[in-house]
């Protein structure tokens, strides 16, 4: 019997090995965008969908995994490793997974590189499909946005599990019997949060925080970059672009509803990576599309410090020009495109939210370091609840501060009576209990996130259960929630659908009746000619 | 022979428990077993009955596995919609397109997610819409049933995968089952809001692990028939859909009234189909 692998067959092992270990990470990584991911069948084969099925190349991911890789193949010894690590916005990360592709000694020599070999391969990435939606670092990753975001990181060599705490638990994707050893696909996911995970990130609605989006550029101990798990991002990381990346985006212009003229009317354009989006399904708590707002340069300043903080939102503009704004790319408050304000990167020319001529005015709006923004945005939405969003406008009065994490003083606008209270000032209240201005005791590592968490706590669950008409379940919409205004979008709206009449419209306020002041208008106009001088010179003083 | 020789090969099991599996596919290969090895197969009566189908599924390398979820009315069809098509996804390939000498090209299976609307669960599925209605059907005429049955709401369905055997004539086709994936559901009724809310946690997080359970038996990569010459694909595959290939399956559901019942029934027709004989 022929022991060796015959040089095509090697050849061909090889080729295999490598993008099933691209396309390995390209389904764990699209797995933690926090979207859903749909691709279509296609009956007449293509010739690029590697092991036949269709699954999106990011070229990012792409470029990460080949940095990792750096031309070699999993190995005994050397695994290929995706680390999926959660960061929240007070700046605490927690490793969650560590998927492994690993190559052990054991070969299986009969067996038939180009076809069993290859389609086992495409079973596995079948299973890695189905087992990442499984884990529980799923769930978190299709809620994160405000709160916290998901990063990943690749990494070839020894598989590193101590970051995952105690108790983890490991499962098993599927292994593949090759000539030259047995590649196993496994994951190691950490258990002690996922205890924390669904019931209080569910309780809390998205904290409106101000969210400033950068890579993490400095690298870790192990020496790779963390990256978010956010397929549009801008690949600047270290300043490389990627020409599939400018030559495959389609920018598409999400355009918003004008609004009066005192505010502001921007576009948003975002772009998709190579074909068309994935389906977003209106499935998250936020069916809102392109909202955007501005914050402070001083909360840039504070907030960038020292976070690795992940792109959620695009920041669209120059990196000289502190206010960004942010814009979520789609449900979910997975930004479109990231931006490195900490780096002074403009970024964007990969960005995907340009503004029209108009963010002069908005921006002129903006006092510097004052403590507040105040802005109009109104944004269009998709998604089930779509038509009660479109047209809808919505004023946001932001405070400084990123990540404002505050605990929400438990008013919402369903106990305030007065109409139009949230405009009234309420700055010395806040700015007390703005955690970025008065910061809390530096806490353990698992309290921030519970604490972030349960600030919102009870708000949230009101917000979640005033909605009627428009909402789903849990309904938490994005840049809805703010820390400055309690009460969130839904809320607002029905707050403020029937306003009180105009008094001037009802006739029983009015002293006089409309035939009275009919005849007291001859002598009104009687005693104006008289006065006629006066009225030119005060209109050529306003000349 | 004798059944000595039927015990080689795979047994079948149980993922929950050890107990002999009678399920409605198990009939079915067990006739079939029967029909090729001759009486000398014929079990000894009930209690060596369950060896017997075991060891018939054996001869024919049909796998069984049977899966048991415990779910709310409102949640039986996305919870059966997601082991099927979990197990769908893996037992589906891309279009075959035959070329000259025999070789094919196989065309491209796309997913999609399917978020859960009354569990806390999220699954992957083949991109077919086809195939998704074909599984809604049959788990919708399930739910259905098992709505209408009684209060106790146990029923099991099953997903079964056959190879099709031509036959001279007189004698139809046969189809030989291969893998046989029995799901055991057992409806409960929830007084309140607060139940149903944990309900769904719960439930998801069991579908997580049965979704590892089918990931694990998938990947042991056991008996999956020859790839068919273009004359035979259609007694291995389902050619019929536009977009995707699965391998040809059938669901059939069995609901029963109380637990007792069902084993009665069941082995009253084991019994009755192998006399048929």
């Amino acid at each position: 019997m022929d022991t060796d692998l015959s040089s095509q067959d090697r050849k061909d092992l090889d080729k295999f090995i490598k993008f099933f270990a691209l396309k390995t990470v390209q389904v764990i990584v699209q797995a933690r965008l926090g979207e859903k991911i749909c691709t279509r069948s296609s009956s007449s084969p293509t010739g690029s969908d590697w092991f036949n099925l269709a699954i999106k190349d990011i070229p990012e991911v792409t470029h990460e995994a080949k940095k990792a890789l750096s031309g070699q193949l999993p190995a005994v010894g050397r695994s290929m490793c995706v680390e999926i690590s959660l960061k929240t916005s007070e700046g605490d990360s927690m490793e969650l997974e560590i998927w492994c592709l690993e190559m052990n000694e054991k070969c299986d020599k009969e067996i038939k590189v180009s076809y069993t070999v290859y389609n086992r391969l495409s079973l596995l990435l079948k299973s890695l499909l189905a087992i990442t939606r499984v884990t529980p670092a799923y769930r978190l990753s299709r809620k994160q946005g405000h709160e916290y975001v998901i990063l990943y990181r690749i990494y070839f060599g020894e598989v590193q599990l101590s970051g995952l705490g105690e108790g983890f638990q490991t499962v098993r994707v599927g292994t593949v019997g090759t000539p030259l050893g047995t590649i196993t696909l496994s994951c190691a996911y950490r258990i002690n949060l996922a205890f924390m995970s669904t019931r209080q990130f569910e309780r809390t609605p998205p904290i409106m925080g101000i969210i400033i989006d950068h890579f993490v550029d400095r690298p870790y101990p192990s020496s790779s970059p963390m990256h978010p798990c956010n397929y549009r991002t801008t690949g600047e990381d270290n300043g490389a672009t990627y020409p599939s990346v400018e030559d495959s985006q389609e920018v598409c212009t999400t355009s918003f509803s004008t609004s009066p003229p005192s505010q502001c009317v921007f576009t948003v354009t975002k772009a998709h990576f190579q074909t068309p989006p994935p389906v977003v399904m209106d499935t998250l708590k936020v069916p809102m599309m392109g909202l955007a707002f501005s914050h402070q340069p001083a909360a840039l300043g504070v907030g960038s410090a020292d976070m690795g903080y992940p792109v959620i939102f695009a920041g669209g503009l120059n990196a000289a020009h502190p206010h960004q704004l942010i814009v979520p790319g789609k449900e979910g408050g997975v930004p479109p495109v990231p931006s490195q304000p900490a780096h002074g990167t403009q970024a964007d020319h990969e960005r995907m939210v340009m503004c029209t001529p108009l963010d002069g005015a908005l921006y002129s709006a903006a006092t510097p370091s004052s403590s507040e923004d105040t802005e109009t945005v109104s944004n269009s939405s998709e998604g089930k609840s779509a038509s009660p969003h479109d047209l809808l406008e919505t004023i946001f009065v932001r405070k400084v501060g990123a990540f404002v994490n505050k605990p929400i003083n438990q008013v919402t606008m369903a106990s305030l009576d007065i109409p139009f209270a949230m405009f009234a000032p309420k700055n010395v209240e806040l700015e007390d209990n703005d955690p970025m201005v008065n910061p809390p005791d530096s806490p353990d590592a698992e309290s921030p996130l519970q604490g972030s968490l349960h600030s919102e706590g009870s708000s949230g669950s009101s917000a979640g259960n005033t909605h009627d008409d428009f909402v789903m379940v849990d309904f938490k919409p994005a840049f809805s929630k703010d820390d400055i205004l309690p009460m969130d979008l839904g809320t607002f709206y029905r707050e403020f659908q029937n306003p009180p009449q105009l008094s001037s419209l009802s006739i029983d306020i009015g002293a006089q009746s409309m035939a009275e002041d009919l005849d007291s208008l001859p002598e009104k106009l009687a005693v104006h000619e008289k006065n006629v001088k006066e009225f030119d010179a005060f209109v050529e003083t306003l000349q | 022979m004798g059944m000595r020789c039927l015990a080689e090969g795979r047994g079948a099991y149980c993922q929950e428990a050890q107990r002999p599996i009678i399920e409605p596919g198990l009939s079915r290969a067990f006739r079939s077993a029967v029909w090729r090895r001759g009486s000398s197969a014929l079990p000894s009566p009930a209690g060596k009955a369950g060896r017997a189908c075991l060891q018939a599924q054996a001869a024919m390398n049909c796998r069984s596995e049977v899966l048991e979820v415990s779910v709310e009315g409102r949640q039986i069809e996305e919870a059966m919609l997601a082991v099927l098509h979990t197990i769908l996804l893996h037992r589906s390939t891309g279009k075959f397109h035959y070329k000259k000498e025999g070789t094919y090209s196989i065309g491209t299976v796309g997913t999609q997610d399917v978020d859960c609307d009354f569990i806390d669960f999220t699954y992957a599925r083949v991109s077919s819409e086809e195939l998704d209605r074909a599984l809604r059907k049959a788990v919708g005429e399930f739910k259905d049933a098992l709505r209408n049955s009684g209060s106790e709401g146990v029923g099991q369905i099953c997903l079964e995968f056959y190879q099709k055997k031509k036959s001279r004539w007189p004698f139809s086709d046969e189809c030989i089952p291969w893998e046989v994936w029995t799901i055991k559901v057992n409806v409960v009724n929830l007084a309140n809001e607060q139940e149903r809310q944990i309900c769904r946690e719960k439930v998801g997080e069991k579908l997580c692990e049965k979704l590892i359970n089918i990931v694990e038996v998938m990947n042991r990569h056991e008996y999956l028939p020859k790839m068919p010459t273009q004359s035979e694909v259609d007694n291995v595959f389902d050619t019929g859909l536009k977009d995707v290939q699965p391998y040809l399956y059938k669901v059939s559901y069995q609901i029963t009234d109380s637990l007792g019942s069902s084993v009665t029934t069941t082995m009253r027709r084991l019994i009755k189909d192998t006399l048929a004989l």
